[in-house]
């Protein structure tokens, strides 16, 4: 492990992803990754009696798929990395708490899947054999504690997002056949000002910009080296707005760049506005599509880059703006 | 008791009621589609202004021409907040400045806060399919 | 061009390049759905007025049964359905305040009758209580002070 430049963090025996699981709600399913997830759910609540309940099954779920299907037993793995988007993170929680492993509860709002496996390829150099890695959001818990009541007739603006219902999960370890943890670059803090809750995506989009720039200055590295930029959630309009911004900076990522929030659902279709949101968002797509896509060896290298919107609702309703976050992690196969 | 219909269905007072009432709401649209206000400071707005314009004398007026087109909308019942403050001042004084507001209104409020409770009780939030 | 020059190039940008609501279809759809909810409670008063209720009672019949209307579609999970097509059409009608106290006491049921339900229903709507008392009070003592011959508000 060795620190390149500023920011940017270089694994000389770089951690393998060995297996992810994915569990989503019935909107994604719907949606055009649909194929790629391990299990799809027909109903929101999930035979539970809360949204909050809900969720908690979700990610302990996919916590006992990813473990069953690693085959890693899971007295081997030595840590936990979880979070999510509700107060002081009660989803990971109470969804883990029959999983009787070491855990440390992480929250970078929709960037804590890549901070999770961040931290968990750090362990790894360190000390440890297996880390896992999980995250989940649901639209109606988070719609509840962020925004209005489910049943309120209100009108969503044409620039809000869609908070993804699911949860995704990853088992990083010392030793496998890839695909491979080869860089991290941590995020600092970026605020622009933004103060429309509403628009998540214009809020975070200068954040992305700033890894990316600090990522590629750090490796020397350019776009081109990478066969997908992905960023975590920042939808139609965060998309624009970051393709805009690096190429004011000098890097032209438009030919290989795109966006989970835009690919997990059909914006024509689906009504949802500016795409998807979310912890899960990026989770889901990591677990369920690019990782397929890395272990076929359709994308060799790929740049994931999630975005997390720092804010809460008592933040937005003092006037204060949105401060935004991205972690990059630079994954070969 | 015998319901004259054609009193019921009296089309240009309908119509009258139609036309205003759904100007009302386009007034809040534009205040939703051009301005950041969250749906609890529009209803503030309208509820305040109901009240100003019908302490200043002037939302009567809209009311004798519009009839539910002009009570309905909440203007109206932020009118009917300060038309009963009006009568009850008329009537008791300061006290009636105090009571009289929640007094005319009484009927909407309690039964927003009995039908609230009720479907509580009986129906739970699904999630918005659109 | 450098969108993230400053704080304000940034905000100006990011309104040139957030898309618009569709405000004439949004109007159009607010004016028809709130026109016709108005009608109704017109049809709903002028029934009363042919019972023989005067005007004060026919108008709080209105309201409640306007009231209930909107909790019970609220309660069939289609007033949310409404509003997302309507907007203002069914919110700033007497349905939106009803709406707007039921779908919280329903939202928060999960945390229990006394401190859910009871506690959060006037989450969205209490501010409109709070404001439209209130601005009536002031309206009640204004015309205590200036009310005489010349100046009769009402």
């Amino acid at each position: 492990m060795e620190k390149l430049g500023k920011q940017t963090i270089k694994f000389n025996t770089p951690p393998s992803i060995v297996e992810c699981a994915s569990i989503v709600g019935p909107k994604e399913a719907q949606g055009p990754l649909s194929k790629y997830f391990d299990q799809t759910l027909d109903d929101e609540f999930w035979g539970e009696k809360t949204w909050e309940k809900a969720e908690s099954k979700i990610i302990k779920e996919t916590v006992n798929t990813v473990i069953s299907k690693s085959g890693v037993p899971s007295e081997k793995i030595d840590l936990c990395f979880a979070g999510d988007l509700l107060n002081q993170c009660i989803s990971s929680s109470f969804g883990l708490r029959e999983l009787s492993l070491p855990l440390f509860g992480v929250f970078g709002a929709c960037s804590t899947f890549v901070e999770s496996m961040c931290l968990g390829a750090i362990c790894i150099e360190g000390f440890a054999e297996n880390v896992l890695c999980a995250t989940s959001s649901h639209f109606c818990s988070a719609e509840k504690q962020f925004r209005f009541p489910l049943e309120l007739g209100n009108q969503r603006p044409p620039y809000s997002q869609w908070t993804v219902t699911g949860s995704g999960a990853a088992i990083v370890s010392k030793t496998g056949q890839g695909p491979y943890i080869t860089h991290i670059t941590p995020g600092k803090i970026v605020d622009m000002g933004i103060k429309d809750a509403n628009n998540m995506g214009a809020a975070m989009a200068p954040a992305f910009a700033d890894t990316l720039i600090s990522h590629f200055l750090d490796t020397g590295r350019n776009p081109s080296y990478y066969d997908a930029i992905i960023s975590g959630d920042l939808g139609h309009v965060g998309k624009e707005i970051a393709i805009d911004i690096a190429k004011s900076q000098g890097y032209n990522i438009k030919p290989n760049y795109n966006d989970c929030g835009v690919l997990i659902f059909d914006k024509e279709k689906q009504d949802t506005h500016s795409g998807g949101s979310g912890c899960a968002c990026c989770g889901t797509v990591f677990s369920g599509y690019l990782f397929k896509q890395l272990k076929e060896k359709k994308i060799k290298k790929l740049l994931l880059i999630a975005t997390g919107a720092l804010t809460n609702s008592t933040s937005s309703q003092q006037g204060e703006s949105i401060p935004g976050i991205a972690h990059a992690i630079s994954i070969e196969m | 008791m015998d319901i004259d219909w054609a009193n019921v269905f009296n089309w240009v007072s309908l119509l009258k009621c139609f036309l205003v009432g759904g100007a009302i709401c386009v007034v809040g649209q534009i205040l939703i589609d051009k301005t950041k206000l969250t749906p609890a400071r529009i209803l503030v707005i309208f509820v305040t202004t109901g009240a100003i314009l019908g302490g200043l004398g002037i939302y009567k007026y809209l009311v004798e021409f519009a009839g539910a087109g002009a009570t309905v909308p909440l203007t109206g019942f932020g009118y009917n907040l300060a038309k009963g403050a009006i009568e009850g001042v008329k009537e008791a004084g300061l006290v009636g400045a105090f009571t009289g507001g929640v007094k005319a209104s009484a009927g909407g409020i309690a039964a927003a806060v009995f039908f609230g409770y009720l479907a509580s009780l009986i129906s739970k939030p699904k999630m918005k399919k659109q | 061009m450098n969108p993230i020059e400053t704080k304000q190039t940034y905000q100006d940008y990011v309104d040139k390049k957030s898309p618009n609501s569709p405000i004439w279809k949004n109007c159009f759809n607010a004016f028809w759905v709130g026109g016709l909810i108005c009608t109704i409670g017109q049809i709903i008063m002028n029934i009363c007025k042919e019972r023989g209720f005067d005007q004060t009672v026919s108008g709080t019949i209105v309201s409640i049964l306007l009231i209930g209307i909107a909790a019970f579609l609220t309660g069939l999970n289609l007033f949310n359905k409404i509003g997302k097509f309507a907007g203002a059409g069914s919110l700033v009608p007497i349905t939106g305040f009803a709406n707007s106290i039921v779908s919280p006491a329903m939202e928060y049921k999960s945390e229990g009758y006394v401190m859910g339900v009871g506690g959060k229903m006037f989450t969205v709507a209490g501010p409109v209580l709070v404001f439209g008392i209130s601005a009536s009070i002031l309206v009640g003592i204004i015309y205590l002070i200036f009310n005489t011959q010349t100046m009769t508000l009402i």
